[in-house]
Order: structure tokens, then C-alpha cells, then sequence
């Protein structure tokens, strides 16, 4: 079992995020069970959402405690909100950012983790890009294939169109192309810079 | 259908047989084919003042649909001594369910016929003062906003008589009941409370309110009549004395009926989407006493001094209703929203100080 | 035909598969996405013939459900929480009268505090109102008992309630195999009633009823849940053989058989706990699960021949009833009458408090060694409990106890600047 956690703040789109995933790899054949931690409607309150993916009937309810992955979509949360709580010791991170981990001072505390498994992605400018708006989540989610491997872009296109209506879907399965093509050129560039 | 005008030839009193009429222009209650819809045999007091309204409004409105309708009623006197187990005097189909819900029953009965493609059989909300204005009061209110088809009767005898005569929001000031005693600086409930269910039902501009009495039993029919007439919320509002409640005379219950119309404490009249559009004048004036003295809810105002201040309150109130709604003469009624309106507000406010 | 669909969805349109014609809603979290998706599929003209009423409040839905169903009309509405408290005279006379009207319940803690968050709460506190109560495990289940609830309430004339928990299976998005209108229209035949209100032949309904009657005709409710006793089972089985699945029934074993411990539960804990059981099977310990799907009418032969041969039983419930401890407990141990088996009580999520796997491990791992106290608030924080009965103790004008805790937690602002 793969269990994903995003981190984001109401009106970001985050629960979308986690039903467009489960979508995706149900999408791909597998099972997936995606839901949020949130309560009251309101915008800019924190809010939680969980995707797990397997290949049989997923049974447990509880929230995800032991992420694989972790998407943060909104940086003003990391030294908020406990958002890496139970990383698992080889899982990833995926930030919503123009800068690096070092410039988001979170360079000491990823030292423990594997290196070539987090990144940070400037998702909301290739949404602005490709949409001519800041939401970073479907963008998010070509990053996250990228990276995980898990999920083709093309289950995640199809999960984005399935979710959004014909103009908008468009739009966010650009954007989510343009993350997953620069997600897999860092992630070369990594490789090639460890290789040395 | 316009009701018939009728000239009274009898002295005495105001009773005009039905042999002087024209077939059309007789009661539905004088015909034989009548529906009965609410039979004999019912356990209301002698002098019911509700029984012998529900009975002619009931028959109206079978006659108006042709037989096709079905009643919802609130707990209350009328559904007591309607069906005490195991027998029902009900020959219509006919539902109770709970206190404060026949209006949402209503609109579910209204709804299951919509849905069946039924809308030829119409739907009848009834209950008592304290169901309908009181513990009724919202469901009444989201019916009336959302337009349901349904007609829905008040039987206001202004209290909680069937649990022994307590003040509902419908008792009049003054008026002795279990919870507003005739002790005190200020015997009977106290002035500057209450509520006008037919008031309330014209804010929310539904299709037709009329208000009617036991007295005038032609114009409650006639009003049933028109009402069934009209699709959507309507509300029909009808002045019903206890003998039992009030300490009047059984045989009184007609006469005091009309003695509140007469003296202008209970205002008759119609008005469709918001806005009034006839009242039934008071034919000959009468001063509030003549009311008030006949009911033993008000023997304090009498005995063992006149409280003469109460009873002159009592009149500025009948005489606001004369000139809000224009019951005297060629007066027209005071646009009830309007600046002209406010003097009259701030005298009602002055009264109630 | 598996779908990806939101646990409100699904409901939404399982409920529309059965062809209701009387749809009454107020909203309340967390049931509103179920209303807003009847709402869509009547106003599209999908769902027809069908009228949605937009009623006042929770009382004025039952209250138009009563009317709607004395009315021959197949009639659904969805609550939670305080709004099924609000609805309360309205349940009773529903199930006094007899009428088959369905309705989902998406389990919500009850206030004060004020809570949106699931646990059983709410349910539970009706359950002894006359209605059925059914708990569905899964999103699936929660769909699939939609459809049996109609053909159950209606045989028996009987009102049921389908209760999920809410956010949990609500707003979860998982696979489900939705049935088609051909299936449910073959499974699920027209209402028809047993008393209705026709102007054809007309009849009086809710007559008063006095000592010589009353018992009577309140047995006659309880006789309709002892039959539906034997036929929650039947109509599972007419399920699985229409829809090729296992859902409903009155209870559901998992690694039961040889089990010295049970856990019994109700809802979607149970994936967790199996989950929980799994590992522990792994580990040796000889522990299973009993899932409680029927809680109304309670199946009590069902129970005891499930639990009766273990050594002890644990009984995990998302809800307390203040005063004594559990609610299922006390039902379990009216099956165990005579039997002695040790029993615990565990509190667990209420308010929505995540039951986590790993508190589940320790918990059954210290069940299993019997040392456990009878009843158990699992993941209780005593420190903030005892400060605040400290400050209780210490002034009259204490405070409100939720703001202090809350205050305490930093939830609030601390304190004047």
C-alpha cells in the first residue's frame, strides 16, 4: 500500500487533489481510497487529505500517519503545521516552491532523507502558465508521478478531465505535463550530479 | 365565485332561512348531498364553536373538489373528540400526526400527489390556535414561503383549550386562562403580546388569506370555496368561541362570534398576494362590553369593580382594527405598511406601555 | 460497472435507482453533498417522477416524509447529529404509525461541545425510537443497504435508517460497483402501502389511543423488528444473488471461529480493526472481529452464538452513554446473558478522534493479557481531563470547560495580551 498526504490551506483545491489521484489509479486498474481531514467550509484554514493506493481493497479509516509521500502545496504551512509528521525514512516530498530546500530552511531536517526523493517544484506559476491561475494541484499531481513513478501522467491527465470541465480540464492537464517534464529533468539532473 | 348577497328579512335576528334562496344560493350544509365530512357522534363540548366551523369549512371545500381531498390535522381539540379510539367521525381521508407539523404534513401529502400526477386531489392543513401560531409557527411560515398547494385552517379559540385552557400566542389581553390568572395588578394575560397568524400569512404575499367566524357561516364557506379556487399556499383564519375556554353560554356561540366582528376585535376580511383586498364591514357597531360581558374570562373586567380602564384599552384595540382595516362605513382600510399606518403604531405602542 | 465515486454520491444515486418519489432535505454536515446530488439529479429531470422539497428543518422533513409516505409515496430524507435530535417526536410517530420511509443518518458526534465530526452518538441515541438501524462497514455497503432498506421497510411497513459515518464514508472517494436501474427496478418492487390516504376509500390515520390499546399497538412495532430479525438475512441473501456480493445481513464474522478475543464494532472502524487483527494474527494471537451490522432490531441469538465459545470480548464503541459507559456493550451483554466471558468497554472516536492502527495494537495486545479495566477512553488525554477538574475544584466561576481545554491546547488565544 502507497499512502500519499497533502498538505494545503482551504480553497486551494487540496481535497480535489486527493480525489483526482484516487482517480488516477483507479483509473490504472488499482484501488484507491482518497479523503480529507477538514470540517467547516472556510477558506485559508489548513486542511489535511489523504490518497492510498493498492492493489486490493483498501480497509483501514485512519488518517494517514506513515506517508510514503508527502505533497505540500502550500509553503507557508512548513513551519506552521507539523506537515512531515511520520515520513516514512526513504518516502518523498513533493513542495509547491521556486526555491530549494535549503532556501525554505528545511535543508538540516531533510539530511535524513533520500536525497533524490525530494523536491521542490514551482507548481503555481506552471498553473498561472498554463491556466491563468495559481492553483497548483493538478500540476502537482504531474510532479508527483514524476517522481513516485507510481501513476502514469496519462491516468493523472485522465483523472484531471474526468474532474474539471472541457476548458478548464485542458488547461491543468498542460500544466500538469509541464510539471511532470520539469520535475523528471531535475530528478535527471540529480541522478547525473550523484553519479559523478 | 362572488358570494351571494343576501338581504335579511327576519327581526330579531340574523338567522335567514334557506327556503327564502335560490338552490344555488343555499349553504352547502343545507343540501342533502353533503358530504358529512366530519359525522356526528364527535365528543365536542355543547356549543363547539370549532366543531360547527370545521364542519362547514370541510363540506365547502369536499363540494369545491368535488370529493377529492385529503386532511392533515394538528393535535388539538378537533382531533380528540374527532377519533376517540376506536372510533373516528372523519369520512374524508384524514391524518394526524403531530402538534407542531400538520403544515409540513400538508406539503408532504401535496408533494406524494404531485409526484403521482395526482394534482387533481387537493390537500387541507388543519389545527387549532395553539398548533397553527404558536408550536406550528415555522412549519406554517416554510410552507407559506415555499407556495405549496395547500389550504391551510387556523380554528382559533385563543388558548390551549384541549390541556385545559392555557394562553397560546393567539389569547387576547385580558382574557383569563390557566397560565394568565385573574389575580394581580394586571389580571388575565397582559397587553403588548401576541401574534396575527392571517397578518403574518399576508408578509408572505401567498396566493390567498381570508379570516372569517361561526356567525357568517355562508362567507366561511364562500371563502372555502374561493380558496379552493387558487393553487398555493393559503390560509384561512376562523374565529371559533369555547363555551368551555371563554365560561360562555353554549348557546352563545354564534352570538359572540358576531359581537366580535361587530365590535371590531376580530376584523374580517381577504386579501391575496400581500394586499388587502376586501373586508366585511361591521354592519351595526357595537361597544366592546357587549363582547367582553357575555364570557367569564373577562367576569375580573367586571366584578368585583369595573376595571374600566382595561375595557377602555380593550376598545382602542377595536378601534385600531376599525380604522386598519377600514370596517366602518365608506372608510377604506389604512395601507397597513405605509406612514398613515405609523400614528396608529405608535398608538398601539402607547396602549400597550 | 466499478466507479470512483465520493460515499455521498454513491448514496445519492442508489437512492435515486430505488425511485423515490418524495425527496425532503435540510442540510446538515455531513450529509449535504447527498442532498445537493438528489437535488441535481430531480432538478435535472434525471430522477422523475420526483419531487425534492426544500423543507425548514429537520422536523418539517420528517414531518413532510410522513405525509408524502401516508400518501402511497416512496419517501427519503438524510440527516445527522443535532438534526436528527430535532427530528425526534416526528421519528417516533413515524414508526408509531408504521410508515416505510428511508433515511440516512451520517453518524455526526451531538452536542454541546459542538462537534461536526463523526461518531455514533446520534444514532444511538434513537435507538430506541422504532426504527431500524442498519451501520454500513464500506461505501459499497452503504449504497447496497440503501436499496435493501427500501424493500425492507416497505414489507414490514416499518421506517429504517442506514446509518454511515460521517467525513469517514461520506466524503471518502473509493470503489464502488454501482448497480444498474434494471437490477434495483427487478429487486426492488412499487411501494405498496398498507395504509393509505385515498379519497377513494377514505380512512383515518393517528386516532388516539388510550390504556385499553396502547400496548397493543407498541408491541406490534417490536413484532415488525422481531420479523425483520429473519428478514435482514433473507433480503441479504435475495442481494447476493441479484448483485453477486455479500452486504447487510445482522452481523459479520472476521477470524472469529477460533478467536479467544472478539472485538465487536460497528461502521468503518471495522476496516481498521481488521486491519489491527491481521497483524496480530501474524504475531499469534488468536483474535477476531465481530461486525455489527443490524443494531436495531438487535440480533441477540446472532451475538452469543458468535461470542460465546471466546474468552473475552471487547467491545469498541464511538459512542458513551454519560452515566454508565457503553451502549453496545450493554446490548452485547444482554446476548451474553448466563455466559460469563470478560467483557470491556472501549470508548474510542468520539467526536471524530482518528482510531488509529497503532493505538488499536496496544489496546487488543493489553485486551488479550486481560489488562484492560472494564471500561477504557481510548487515547484519552487525563492530564488536560484532571487540570480542568482542578480548576473546577479550586473555583465556583470556573469557566466554561470546553474554551478552558480548548485554551489549554493553544487551540484558543492564550490568554490577555
Amino acid at each position: 500500500m502507497f499512502e500519499v498526504r497533502i498538505h494545503g490551506r482551504g480553497g486551494q483545491g487540496v481535497v480535489t487533489a486527493a480525489e483526482m489521484l484516487s482517480l488516477a489509479a483507479f483509473d490504472e486498474g488499482r484501488y484507491a481510497q482518497a479523503f480529507p481531514s477538514f470540517g467547516s467550509e472556510r477558506m485559508g484554514a489548513p486542511v489535511v487529505a489523504f490518497c492510498r493506493i493498492d492493489d486490493h481493497e483498501i480497509r483501514t479509516r485512519e488518517p494517514v500517519m506513515e506517508p510514503d509521500f508527502l505533497i505540500v502545496q502550500d509553503p507557508t504551512l512548513l513551519h506552521q503545521v507539523d506537515v512531515f509528521g511520520g515520513l516514512k525514512p526513504d518516502g518523498y516530498i513533493l513542495i509547491n516552491s521556486a526555491k530549494s530546500f535549503d532556501d525554505l530552511g528545511l535543508g538540516e531536517f531533510v539530511q535524513d532523507f533520500r536525497h533524490d526523493r525530494l523536491l521542490t517544484v514551482p507548481a503555481s506559476d506552471i498553473a498561472r502558465e498554463y491556466t491563468g491561475r495559481a492553483v497548483a494541484n493538478a500540476a502537482l499531481l504531474g510532479g508527483f508521478a514524476a517522481l513516485a513513478g507510481l501513476i502514469s501522467l496519462d491516468a493523472v491527465a485522465h483523472a484531471i478531465r474526468e474532474r474539471f470541465e472541457c476548458a478548464v480540464a485542458e488547461g491543468n492537464v498542460a500544466a500538469a505535463q509541464a510539471a511532470h517534464a520539469w520535475v523528471t529533468d531535475e530528478l535527471w539532473e540529480l541522478s547525473g550530479a550523484t553519479s559523478a | 365565485m362572488k358570494a351571494p348577497a343576501i338581504r335579511f328579512y327576519q327581526t330579531g335576528s340574523f338567522a335567514v332561512g334557506n327556503r327564502l334562496l335560490d338552490p344555488e344560493q343555499r349553504s352547502v350544509q343545507s343540501g342533502e348531498e353533503r358530504t358529512n365530512s366530519i359525522t356526528c357522534g364527535h365528543r365536542a363540548c355543547q356549543g363547539c364553536g370549532e366543531a360547527l366551523g370545521a364542519r362547514y369549512a370541510l363540506d365547502a371545500a369536499m363540494r369545491a373538489t368535488g370529493g377529492q381531498m385529503i386532511a392533515a390535522n394538528a393535535t388539538g381539540c378537533l382531533e380528540v373528540f374527532s377519533t376517540p379510539y376506536p372510533e373516528t367521525s372523519w369520512r374524508i381521508p384524514w391524518i394526524h400526526s403531530l402538534f407542531g407539523n400538520a403544515p409540513s404534513v400538508s406539503t408532504g401529502i401535496a408533494a406524494a400527489l404531485r409526484a403521482k400526477g395526482r394534482e387533481d386531489v387537493r390537500v387541507v392543513g388543519q389545527g387549532g390556535d395553539g398548533g397553527t401560531v404558536d408550536i406550528g409557527m415555522a412549519c406554517l411560515s416554510g410552507m407559506f414561503e415555499r407556495n405549496d398547494d395547500v389550504l391551510y385552517i387556523c380554528y382559533d379559540n385563543e388558548a390551549y383549550m384541549n390541556t385545559g385552557v392555557q394562553r397560546s400566542g393567539s389569547t387576547p389581553p385580558a382574557a383569563r386562562t390557566a397560565t394568565t390568572q385573574a389575580v394581580g395588578p394586571e389580571p388575565g394575560n397582559v397587553f403588548g403580546q401576541g401574534k396575527s397568524a392571517p397578518l403574518i400569512a399576508m408578509a408572505h404575499e401567498i396566493p390567498y388569506v381570508a379570516t372569517a367566524t361561526v356567525a357568517e357561516l355562508r362567507d366561511l364557506e364562500a371563502k372555502v370555496q374561493t380558496a379552493m379556487e387558487i393553487r398555493g399556499a393559503r390560509y384561512l383564519h376562523v374565529f371559533v368561541p369555547c363555551p368551555l375556554g371563554w365560561g360562555s353560554a353554549s348557546k352563545d356561540t354564534i352570538r359572540i362570534a358576531r359581537l366580535a366582528k361587530e365590535s371590531g376585535i376580530f376584523p374580517v376580511f381577504e386579501a391575496r398576494d400581500g394586499v388587502l383586498t376586501g373586508v366585511s364591514k361591521i354592519r351595526r357597531q357595537v361597544p366592546v362590553e357587549d363582547y367582553l360581558r357575555p364570557q367569564k374570562r373577562f367576569a375580573h373586567l367586571f366584578k368585583p369593580e369595573p376595571r374600566t380602564d382595561v375595557i377602555a384599552r380593550i376598545q382602542a384595540g377595536a378601534d385600531r382594527n376599525i380604522r386598519r382595516f377600514g370596517l366602518l362605513g365608506d372608510a377604506s382600510p389604512a395601507p397597513i405598511l405605509s406612514a398613515a399606518a405609523t400614528a396608529d403604531t405608535a398608538a398601539a405602542r402607547e396602549a400597550r406601555a | 460497472m466499478p466507479r470512483q465515486l465520493e460515499g455521498s454520491r454513491a448514496v445519492a444515486e442508489a437512492v435515486a435507482l430505488c425511485r423515490p418519489e418524495v425527496i425532503c432535505a435540510y442540510p446538515i454536515s455531513p450529509q449535504t453533498h447527498i442532498v445537493e446530488n438528489l437535488s441535481q439529479l430531480v432538478k435535472s429531470g434525471e430522477l422523475a417522477p420526483c419531487e425534492y422539497v426544500n423543507v425548514e428543518s429537520e422536523f418539517a422533513a420528517m414531518s413532510v416524509a410522513i405525509g408524502a409516505s401516508a400518501t402511497g409515496a416512496r419517501a427519503y430524507t438524510a440527516t445527522a447529529s443535532q438534526g436528527l435530535l430535532y427530528m425526534t417526536e416526528a421519528l417516533y410517530n413515524a414508526s408509531g404509525l408504521g410508515l416505510p420511509i428511508v433515511m440516512t443518518v451520517a453518524n455526526r458526534a451531538i452536542g454541546a461541545p459542538i462537534n461536526i465530526w463523526n461518531d455514533h452518538s446520534d444514532s444511538m441515541s434513537q435507538r430506541d425510537s422504532g426504527w431500524i438501524q442498519l451501520y454500513a462497514e464500506t461505501n459499497q455497503e452503504a449504497l447496497d443497504l440503501h436499496i435493501q432498506a427500501f424493500r425492507l421497510a416497505e414489507q414490514l411497513s416499518t421506517p429504517v435508517m442506514v446509518c454511515m459515518d460521517g467525513f469517514i464514508l461520506t466524503h471518502a472517494v473509493e470503489r464502488v460497483e454501482m448497480p444498474t436501474q434494471e437490477q434495483v427496478d427487478a429487486f426492488l418492487p412499487p411501494f405498496e402501502p398498507r395504509q393509505l390516504l385515498d379519497p377513494d376509500e377514505p380512512i383515518s390515520i393517528g386516532a388516539m389511543v388510550g390504556p385499553e390499546a396502547f400496548m397493543e399497538v407498541k408491541y406490534l412495532a417490536h413484532a415488525k423488528q422481531m420479523h425483520a430479525l429473519e428478514l435482514i438475512p433473507a433480503i441479504a441473501a435475495d442481494f447476493n444473488d441479484a448483485f453477486a456480493r455479500e452486504s447487510g445481513g445482522l452481523i459479520r464474522c472476521y477470524q472469529a471461529e477460533d478467536a479467544d478475543t472478539i472485538v465487536v464494532a460497528l461502521g468503518s472502524v471495522l476496516g481498521t480493526i481488521k486491519d489491527t487483527v491481521d497483524e496480530l494474527r501474524e504475531q499469534g494471537l488468536k483474535i477476531g472481529v465481530v461486525g455489527i451490522t443490524s443494531f436495531r432490531p438487535f440480533p441477540l441469538e446472532q451475538v452469543r452464538a458468535a461470542l460465546g465459545a471466546a474468552k473475552r470480548v471487547v467491545v469498541l464503541e464511538k459512542a458513551l452513554a454519560v452515566g454508565i459507559g457503553g451502549i453496545v456493550s450493554m446490548n452485547v451483554r444482554m446476548a451474553l446473558s448466563g455466559i460469563h466471558v470478560h467483557g470491556y468497554t472501549v470508548i474510542a472516536g468520539l467526536g471524530g478522534r482518528p482510531i488509529t492502527k497503532a493505538s488499536l495494537l496496544g489496546l487488543f495486545t493489553e485486551a488479550a493479557a486481560d489488562r484492560l479495566q472494564p471500561l477504557t477512553f481510548l487515547d484519552m488525554d487525563w492530564d488536560v481531563v484532571n487540570r480542568e477538574l482542578e480548576r473546577m475544584g479550586s473555583s465556583r466561576a470556573s469557566g466554561p470547560h470546553a474554551e478552558n481545554i480548548l485554551r489549554e491546547l493553544g487551540t484558543v488565544a492564550a490568554g490577555p495580551v
